[in-house]
């Protein structure tokens, strides 16, 4: 089964055709957003990162800018450097250009400010963006595809409906040979002896139970119930009750293959295939920033109160599993999962839409969205304290 | 009449979750297990969508289960159709406050 890709240099392929205005650091932003409004085809990342931070989270968030530029759906990269922040611009250019994608990078504090910066950003982005503009997609096989997956706004339709709609297609995708990735690790919390039984050895059920542990570990130091932080006020109105419940409704999105490992948060996909954890977070601006620094081209995102937001250089598409939710945002929500619960349509049936829906946004389509910009709030997941 | 559907999804659950609107103290509900096996009860409390109620009498002290699989504790006695939520329900993990 084939899709229509843009195959890039690295033999990786993408779904969209993007140049990419990463700021280094969160005092880059608002160059990086106004070279971004000008020039056609670009998108930015408007993190709150890289500066004062610690060694091991300054690692982090380069890590993750340079995984960020790796993504097929990206083309080309302009890095916009303040010049003395925490992170390592050189190395997110060198590591960048490895990719043997065009790479630019300008500090602002050597152009003499702000509005040099923008003017000479704006030149050099229109030049990358006229470059790539003209490249064709072309029939790949479905296997190059990395699929991330996630829910939000949950109630209880989501772990009934719309996330086993993913769980369907997330086994039909690890059939077809592709890369499908989960993450949301305090959403593992209650239903991590499922997920371990299902780990190709115990080396990696032994990881799974170790970063739950973490997660739960860093929330009880607060020394409060969880409940309210996770699940969320709106995940309680929605009728879930605690974490585990909210957590076994959420790995049904996972599908029933077995889990190959667990990657950290920078990482993007090298040679991993099959089914895969990324640890994460589950808040939507850390954990879409994660799946797209993986390198998926695309995410199937499962809700029940009806979550809109996207992300820049990575098509979200919503599957909403409350019927009643649905018919109040259809604007929002790519795919009607409700008419599971409502007994009208099967989950195999659903799956089978959505699977479709899917191959439309990778070859081209907008998701919802996509289509509206909806994507502006996102952020690097962190460890330790801003100092 | 519409019909006021509960679904079960495990057949150890001792919980159903009510996907109907308008389902208050007394309203006859027809709960479906993944067989379409059909149960009718009363439902005791106000049930919003979406919400739970237990399926047979659960003990204060016993584990609430749903998917098969234990999702908290019950904090009282729990009649069969009472609507089962935060206020009956503990959560057994991530419990800074108990440690």
């Amino acid at each position: 089964m084939d899709f229509m890709g843009y195959v890039r240099s690295d033999g990786k392929v993408g779904a969209r055709n993007y140049v990419a205005v990463v700021p280094s650091v969160t005092c880059a932003n608002d160059v990086a957003q106004a070279i971004c409004r000008q020039v056609q085809g670009t998108v930015t990342y408007l993190h709150h990162q890289g500066c004062c931070q610690m060694p091991p989270d300054l690692e982090r968030v380069t890590d993750t800018l340079i995984s960020l530029g790796c993504s097929p759906n990206v083309a080309a990269v302009l890095i916009v450097s303040l010049g003395c922040e925490g992170t390592d611009h050189e190395r997110m250019y060198s590591e960048l250009c490895a990719t043997g994608k065009h790479i630019e990078i300008i500090h602002i504090q050597e152009l003499g400010g702000v509005s040099n910066a923008i003017q000479q950003g704006t030149d050099i982005a229109r030049r990358l963006m006229i470059e790539v503009s003209g490249l064709q997609r072309e029939p790949v096989n479905i296997s190059n595809v990395v699929m991330s997956i996630k829910c939000g706004a949950s109630d209880t339709t989501s772990g009934m409906a719309s996330n086993c709609v993913i769980g369907y297609i997330a086994d039909k995708m690890v059939d077809l040979g592709a890369t499908v990735i989960f993450g949301e690790t305090t959403e593992f919390i209650g239903g991590e002896h499922l997920l371990a039984r299902r780990a190709v050895n115990s080396e990696v059920g032994e990881k799974i139970f170790q970063i739950v542990n973490a997660m739960e570990t860093r929330a009880k130091s607060i020394g409060c119930d969880m409940r309210k932080g996770q699940p969320t006020p709106g995940n309680i109105a929605g009728g879930l009750s605690s974490i585990e419940e909210k957590s076994l409704g959420a790995i049904m999105k996972s599908g029933t293959r077995p889990i190959q490992g667990v990657m950290e948060y920078p990482e993007h996909v090298t040679t991993q295939k099959s089914l895969w954890i990324k640890d994460t977070p589950g808040r939507e601006p850390e954990i879409l920033t994660g799946m797209a620094a993986t390198g998926a081209q695309c995410m199937l995102f499962s809700t029940g109160r009806g979550a809109p937001q996207g992300f820049p250089s990575m098509p979200v598409i919503k599957i909403c599993g409350n019927p009643n939710t649905y018919q109040r945002m259809e604007n929002d929500m790519d795919l009607n999962a409700g008419c599971i619960i409502t007994g009208e349509k099967t989950i195999e049936e659903v799956g089978e839409e959505a699977f479709v829906k899917m191959l439309h946004v990778l070859n081209g389509e907008m998701t919802k969205n996509e289509a509206i910009q909806y994507f502006s709030a996102i952020d690097i997941h962190c460890l330790g304290p801003v100092i | 009449m519409v019909l006021k559907l509960a679904l079960k999804v495990n057949n150890k659950d001792n919980v159903a979750t009510v996907f109907a609107n308008d389902i208050i103290n007394g309203t006859e509900v027809e709960i479906r297990d993944q067989v379409g096996k059909i149960e009718r009860m009363h439902v005791i409390g106000n049930v919003p969508y979406g919400h739970k109620i237990a399926v047979k009498d659960i003990h204060k002290g016993e584990h609430i289960i749903k998917y098969g699989e234990e999702i908290g504790v019950a904090t009282a006695e729990i009649l069969q159709g009472e609507y089962v939520h935060i206020h009956n329900l503990d959560s057994m993990r991530g419990r800074g406050d108990l440690d």
